[in-house]
């Protein structure tokens, strides 16, 4: 028998979706059973009280969470979650109840062994519930108590050697796509280089040093499956600079209606034959696709390497063998002067092990943002306030005209001085010898 | 919201064990936060530092940035951790009587 009577979520267990209140209910229901003999460390009643303020929320319209909430462990400055009801009389198994942000493999890979230590340990010390993964990232162990903090930190890093993610003013959990582990298009080690950068930069990741929070976030390719361009501040998106790889066998064999476009993908309805003019060469955005003799054929000059070719026809067309990648600089939700996507600041870079010139970029953005940036101004913030001019050569480049989707149209052009013939102190006199007033 | 006594003096805190009211602040608070915070001794160094917070609270209504807060101490980030184990937010600024930092935590 259930803790509280929870009406309302109990309509959210119908319908085909995997519903969440199922699940909790079930998770409620074995710590009361508890066959393992677990020596639990918080409230056993700890899921019940949770559906049961959460049924009072859908019932009140409103969250019954206090504000905010300053917890953690010793040595990091960040990295759990402070939470605390604001009925604890009435739910007292949710009292306390902190996340625990833990750093993800990436690419999200596991073993069952892996995942079995995790769930006993956060069986015992916490609420026996997750969110498999946050937005940016991490693991997060959702509900336990101050007390269990240091204990579920000692047994993550000497038993399991896995070390919390990040929260607060700093570089936040870094991830990526899943890169060349499986898919063809990755034009770099996403997975390599997100865990050397997260491994570079533990520091920054567990004591807040910034004016705000950081993120990184890596993309093999311009489809753009971890959002790197929307959801990082530092966004790394492979690409590549030499020409497009065509076996003109696979593309007859796609017009000849042996493999299905798009690797099948819109297989549930009918859409038709595939028509090679219509569904990649009149698409092309820069136009430079044509067929001639019953081959393909591509100016790579002119292409901006959109991926939608190689969308369509994965199997007849592939990347280039000169990869890269290029970093974008900026993204940030609308808080506080309006959303931003990243904007391109490095063309195109190398990944070379061990990453020098990549670590250099980082560095010389954060050096800038550290010492200009104002309290809680993310860098696309300061990019707007300073200008991207400042971002360019804080990273030690010259403007080249890919830095922009366009030229400015209004005229407020800055000079330096030095830049201006004769400088600016002038002396009105001299002026007057020409002009009269 | 709990109260607690400690040598005499009575402190009103949150769930988190900071101050409630600024005002309410006094030696006796910094001896009574040390041991939760991983400190056994209240050095120079420490003290340096809580006065420094106090100081610019009470002159700009805010805590410092953390930049701003070593520039003017001269302690590293890496030193203020040092002195206090949990950082400048939750280690210092409590230890300081500061309010409790807010924000995407």
């Amino acid at each position: 028998m259930a803790k509280h009577a929870t009406p309302m979520l109990d309509q959210l267990q119908s319908g085909p979706w995997p519903s969440f209140v199922s699940d909790i209910k079930e998770e409620a229901e074995r710590r009361h059973k508890n066959v393992g003999n677990v020596e639990f460390q918080i409230p056993v009643d700890v899921c019940d009280d949770l559906l049961g303020i959460l049924e009072l929320s859908y019932k009140d319209g409103t969250t019954h969470w206090k504000h905010g909430g300053i917890v953690g462990v010793f040595g990091y400055g960040g990295g759990v979650i402070g939470r605390y009801c604001d009925q604890p009389e009435k739910f007292p198994g949710v009292a306390h109840f902190h996340t625990m942000r833990v750093n993800q493999p990436n690419g999200k890979y596991y073993t069952t062994e892996f995942l079995g230590k995790l769930c006993d340990l956060w069986e015992m010390r916490g609420s026996g519930l997750t969110n498999f993964h946050g937005a940016t990232g991490d693991i997060v162990l959702l509900g336990t108590t101050t007390p269990q903090l240091e204990e579920i930190f000692h047994e993550l890093t000497h038993n399991m050697n896995t070390d919390l993610g990040g929260s607060g003013s700093n570089l936040r959990t870094p991830a990526c796509c899943l890169g060349e582990s499986r898919c063809e298009w990755a034009c770099y080690d996403t997975q390599e280089l997100c865990y050397q950068m997260t491994l570079e930069y533990q520091d920054e990741l567990h004591r807040p040093a910034f004016p705000y929070k950081f993120k990184f976030k890596f993309d093999g390719c311009p489809n753009g499956c971890v959002a790197s361009i929307a959801r990082s501040d530092m966004s790394f998106i492979g690409t590549w600079r030499d020409d497009i790889r065509i076996d003109q066998e696979a593309v007859a064999a796609y017009i000849g209606g042996e493999i299905q476009p798009n690797g099948g993908a819109h297989s549930g309805k009918d859409w038709g034959a595939f028509d090679i003019e219509k569904e990649v060469i009149n698409l092309c955005p820069t136009e430079c696709m044509w067929m001639e003799d019953g081959k393909l054929m591509i100016n790579n000059r002119e292409c901006t390497r959109c991926m939608h070719c190689l969308n369509v026809m994965p199997r007849a067309l592939r990347i280039g063998n000169d990869r890269g990648l290029s970093i974008l600089v900026g993204a940030k939700a609308p808080i506080l002067d309006g959303a931003q996507m990243g904007s391109l600041l490095v063309p195109f870079i190398k990944v070379e092990e061990p990453y020098d010139a990549i670590k250099e970029l980082i560095e010389g953005i954060w050096e800038w943002w550290m010492e200009e940036g104002k309290n809680r101004e993310r860098l696309g913030e300061l990019i707007k306030r300073q200008g991207l001019a400042k971002a360019i050569s804080a990273v030690g480049l010259t403007p080249v005209p890919q830095h922009v989707m366009e030229p400015r149209h209004n005229p407020y052009i800055f000079w330096k001085e030095e830049d201006v013939e004769g400088g600016w102190d002038r002396d009105i006199a001299d002026y007057r010898k020409h002009h009269q007033r | 919201m709990a109260m607690i006594e400690f040598k005499g003096k009575n402190f009103e805190i949150d769930e988190d064990g900071f101050l409630l009211k600024f005002e309410d602040w006094g030696p006796e608070w910094a001896e009574y936060v040390k041991e939760s915070e991983g400190i056994s001794e209240i050095t120079e160094a420490h003290q340096q530092i809580l006065d420094f917070l106090q100081d610019y609270y009470k002159k700009n209504g805010i805590a410092p940035m953390v930049r701003i807060l070593s520039k003017s101490t001269g302690y590293k980030l890496k030193q203020i951790y040092e002195l206090f184990p949990s950082g400048p937010g939750k280690g210092a600024c409590k230890m300081a009587g500061l309010p409790k930092p807010t924000g995407c935590v």
